[in-house]
């Protein structure tokens, strides 16, 4: 019986290539994705409004001219008029498009979405595996300086840092970025410390790995798919932050986004006129926006993680 | 009347890859105050079995056959018969001790529920039970001030302890243990195992024993019933099965533990090929075949059903001669 | 045969959480292993056993004494380590924590050719080493991952990718103690069979006596930190002299011949070593009265027995031995 683990093994060259392996294994895991995305409504829906805005950003240039955003260039046109075949959102108080504004907001507000996003996550994520896979002094010090991010409140913060700063687009990301990253930082921290125990992370170190073997094939890999999750929910938050700060007028004044709409007609008195299309289009698409990251992120949380996979698999 | 009664049990999981058949047809009898070992590596059903006497599968499962205890069957049974039958008449003692204890309870608080569940048919009150708890754990060897202690303050073969007198707390007939000693150590194996036989012969309890170690049921049980993917292979008195195995599988567990001082498994350990069958896709013909140091052609397309050995014995293996 | 590795009154101890003072889990112990043997390290969970081997490769810190591998001191030595750790392979007793899941086979068995920059082409050597651990066709296997293949399959890549490096030891922590029993014997016959063709050393720490009259040369029993038994496999489960190993094998399950021996008591605390012989709470002659008639039980309680040879390559620590060896002579 056990006489057939002695045979001489085979001398024909073995035909095997991991990288193509591992290039199949990913297509298939994408593959695998998708399938559970088509077979989740919810998220479905979430990933086609989400896709839909993201076109409209990428190609705003083409369907509005960026000279609709001018007031010097809009002298012509009417003020506050109605949705209108020449004006499909009417106009705002200076006669400029407000579909203008519509789209090129979607623009700035997701790039900030998304560049304030890298930002956090990219902090947050270095501090917590420095923190959690090194431990001890180098984990003290930066624990505390993440509970002192933490408890600073936010808001007051970010606008101290938006008033010293130039308001450009850049400063804003800035903003969002440095005072955001503290939870990432500790969700991160808490799986590398879980990971960091795993009886594999010990194999590897009993074979010989160093810290940056470790890190890199054992510790990021099982960390990843928490980091992407975390991105999903980053975003529509960064999103948010950056129309708080447009709305109390800390925004780049050369730049529109959804929340210098809202407080532009704000303070022309969009609401006393009563002038809905001026805040409801910039209004609706954060809903929108965040609404579908949120519910694409649940949906990829409960993929990424074969726990919450089952109870999805019974829904269904 | 038996005190348990499999006849022709099937219980198929139903999953998003379609049915899996963990048990095929087991007919299984348990008297009173016998013990029975039932034995088989992962996936062969034995723990599906433990499950379904108590109807404590997922609620999809479908269940086959029928399931007598004490000549009632448990699948027509009304909610609150079966809550009584799961303590009083039947009880189960799992693997993996810390996980059955809830671990921010005191251990005497959690037996005492077990008790109080049931108080009106044990006819007790608060005092009583809480008496009875005391009683309870001196009986499995502990100090009843043990009741104050935490899940966590405990050690493995304590805790299995506290849970062989949770299963003991209403009096059951029988109590069935599925690997109640695998995580423990040799020297606390031997201290579960000797609880175990020592409650058997003073209470007259009726035990169905199920693990992969048929040397540890060989000592422990009188029966001893061995089954592989979902099936009932062999079954026979242990000292016959264990000392002369008629079914290769059979053979093959008997002797996966040497025996010290044997010389044949001297440097020689002794162990089956490749892997025991994927519920889900059986080979065809008698499912052990692939493995099978015996197996002829006939094997690859008919599947034996159980034969006589001799009295009282069975195994289901084309190489047992067919009595008449 | 020359000795390969070498424990010299290893001590590793930890901070004891919230009490003060320390565990004492290994508490000096000198063995030495022998280039082609396999060693059976057995005792109850809490021995010290699996540190004893950790200690080995630097998984655990050795408080004092010196562990030197084929004549060189490793303890303390960073660059000898790093070699060491090509030389000394470890296999676990869950090989599916021990696997990482976002991995393949293939990049398992491969990570430790990456990390030593074995010579030879990646691809062949993983291929050989699957095969030689009976995982065939090797390319079946390649692409999997853990999940997707069974516990012994499992314990089988661990020992590919440790047979990969063609270390000279090999350190086995309860190799098939979460296995099947149909399994067990597979994976005892491959392990002594990699003994037996490359004639590398085995490190075995188990519970289980039948796994070291299954494939091993010598027998070391260890007790809360210490070794109080060690000799040739056959002689010491055939005439065990300690009372603990007595116990130990009174209680495998097909040892009919033994009256049981069980030992009261849950596994001891390494926070909380009797003082005297360490055994003497649990120890049978103590608690039956032998110890008394025979005039040592007031060294039993008050003098750590030593660990002393009665035969050649036999060695006991007990009092009693002691005594039956001074009678012996006299």
């Amino acid at each position: 019986m056990s006489d057939t683990v002695l045979e001489p093994t085979p001398a024909d060259p073995v035909e095997y290539s991991p990288r193509a392996a591992v290039r199949a294994r990913r297509r298939a895991s994408v593959v695998e994705l998708a399938r559970h995305v088509r077979a989740d409504r919810i998220a479905l829906a979430g990933l086609i409004v989400l896709v839909a805005f993201i076109v409209m950003a990428v190609v705003a240039p083409l369907i509005s001219p960026r000279a609709g955003l001018s007031a010097v260039d809009s002298i012509g046109n009417p003020a506050w008029a109605r949705p209108s075949w020449d004006f499909p959102m009417g106009t705002d108080h200076l006669g400029r498009s407000v579909a203008a504004q519509f789209v090129w907001g979607a623009r700035v507000s997701l790039f900030v979405g998304f560049a304030a996003t890298i930002l956090t996550v990219g902090i947050g994520s270095l501090v917590g595996i420095v923190s959690g896979f090194f431990g001890g002094w180098t984990d003290s010090v930066l624990m505390r300086l993440t509970d002192w991010f933490l408890v600073i409140p936010f808001l007051p913060l970010a606008i101290v840092l938006a008033t010293i700063l130039d308001r450009s687009l850049w400063n804003i990301v800035f903003v969002i970025g440095v005072t955001s990253w503290p939870s990432t930082a500790r969700l991160v921290r808490a799986q590398v410390l879980t990971v960091k125990q795993r009886l594999y992370v010990d194999r590897a170190r009993a074979l010989g790995a160093g810290r940056t073997h470790i890190v890199r094939r054992h510790i990021l890999p099982n960390v990843a798919p928490l980091i992407l999750a975390n991105v999903t929910l980053a975003v529509p938050i960064s999103i948010l932050t950056e129309t708080t700060l447009a709305f109390l007028g800390l925004a780049d004044p050369n730049q529109t986004s959804w929340g210098k709409t809202l407080e532009e007609a704000f303070g022309a008195g969009a609401i006393s006129r009563n002038a809905w299309w001026y805040y409801l289009p910039a209004g609706l698409g954060i809903v929108a926006v965040v609404l579908a990251f949120t519910l694409f992120g649940r949906a990829l949380e409960e993929i990424l993680d074969p726990r919450l996979r089952r109870r999805s698999g019974g829904r269904r | 009347m038996s005190l348990l009664e499999l006849r022709n049990l099937r219980v198929t999981y139903r999953s998003e890859r379609g049915d899996v058949p963990a048990v095929r047809g087991v007919d299984l009898t348990i008297e009173r105050g016998q013990t029975v070992g039932l034995a088989g590596e992962s996936g062969c059903g034995k723990s599906t079995i433990a499950g379904a006497v108590l109807r404590l599968l997922p609620k999809d499962t479908l269940v086959e056959g029928s399931v007598l205890l004490d000549g009632e069957d448990v699948y027509a049974m009304k909610p609150g018969q079966l809550r009584a039958v799961r303590w009083s008449g039947a009880a189960i003692v799992f693997q993996g001790a810390l996980h059955s204890l809830n671990p921010v309870r005191r251990i005497g608080g959690q037996i005492e529920e077990a008790l109080l569940l049931h108080a009106v048919d044990l006819g007790l009150d608060r005092g009583q039970a809480r008496r009875r708890v005391g009683e309870l754990l001196e009986r499995v060897g502990l100090r009843a001030d043990r009741a104050r202690s935490y899940p966590h303050q405990l050690s493995g073969g304590q805790r299995q302890r506290v849970l062989i007198a949770m299963a003991l707390a209403c009096e059951p007939d029988l109590l069935i243990a599925d690997e109640p000693t695998t995580a423990l150590d040799v020297m606390v194996q031997a201290q579960v195992l000797a609880l175990l036989a020592e409650l058997q012969l003073d209470r007259g309890l009726a035990l169905l024993f199920i693990t992969h170690d048929l040397s540890v049921l060989n000592s422990t049980c009188e029966r001893l019933v061995v089954m592989y993917a979902g099936r009932v292979v062999e079954e026979g008195p242990s000292r016959e099965l264990f000392a002369d195995p008629r079914h290769p599988y059979g053979r093959a567990l008997a002797q996966a533990f040497p025996t010290i001082g044997d010389p044949a498994s001297r440097m020689h350990p002794s162990g089956l090929p490749g892997d025991p069958p994927d519920p889900a896709a059986l080979p065809p013909g008698c499912p052990f075949h692939p493995r099978c140091d015996v197996a002829v052609d006939e094997c690859s397309t008919v599947d034996v059903s159980l034969r006589d050995v001799s009295a009282g014995r069975r195994a289901a293996c084309v190489h047992v001669e067919v009595t008449t | 045969m020359s000795d390969l590795l070498r424990w010299s009154d290893v001590h590793v101890t930890f901070p004891n959480g919230s009490r003060s003072g320390v565990v004492r889990a290994v508490d000096g112990v000198d063995l030495t292993v022998a280039a082609g043997e396999v060693l059976a390290l057995v005792g109850e969970s809490g021995c010290g056993k699996t540190t004893l081997i950790r200690s080995v490769l630097g998984l655990e810190p050795v408080a004092s004494g010196s562990i030197d591998f084929d004549g060189e001191v490793v303890t303390g030595n960073r660059r000898a380590l790093r070699s060491l750790r090509r030389q000394v392979q470890m296999i676990f007793q869950d090989p599916t924590g021990a696997l990482n899941p976002r991995q393949t086979i293939y990049e398992a068995v491969a990570e430790g050719i990456r990390i030593h920059g074995v010579a030879g082409r990646e691809v062949d050597l993983v291929a050989e080493a699957l095969s030689r651990a009976g995982l065939r066709p090797a390319e079946r296997y390649m692409p999997r991952y853990p999940h997707e293949v069974s516990g012994g399959q499992r314990q089988r890549v661990l020992i590919a990718g440790a047979m990969v490096l063609a270390p000279r030891l090999l350190l086995a922590d309860e190799p098939v103690a979460s296995l099947d029993a149909s399994i067990r014997g597979e994976i005892l016959a491959l392990m002594r069979s990699l003994v037996d063709d490359t004639g590398i050393s085995i490190v075995a720490v188990t519970h289980d006596l039948g796994l070291a009259w299954n494939i091993a040369d010598r027998i070391a029993v260890m007790y809360l930190g210490r070794i109080v038994e060690i000799g040739d496999a056959e002689a010491v489960l055939a005439d065990p002299q300690h009372p603990y190993t007595k116990a130990l094998l009174s209680v495998v399950p097909e040892a009919d011949r033994l009256e049981q021996q069980i030992l009261v008591g849950e596994t001891p605390d390494p926070a909380a070593i009797p003082s005297g012989c360490r055994f003497h709470p649990r120890c049978p002659l103590v608690a039956s009265g032998e110890a008394e008639r025979l005039g040592i039980l007031d060294r039993c309680l008050g003098v750590d027995p030593a660990l002393v040879g009665t035969d050649p390559g036999r060695a006991v620590a007990c009092h009693q031995t002691v005594t039956r060896g001074v009678r012996h002579h006299a």
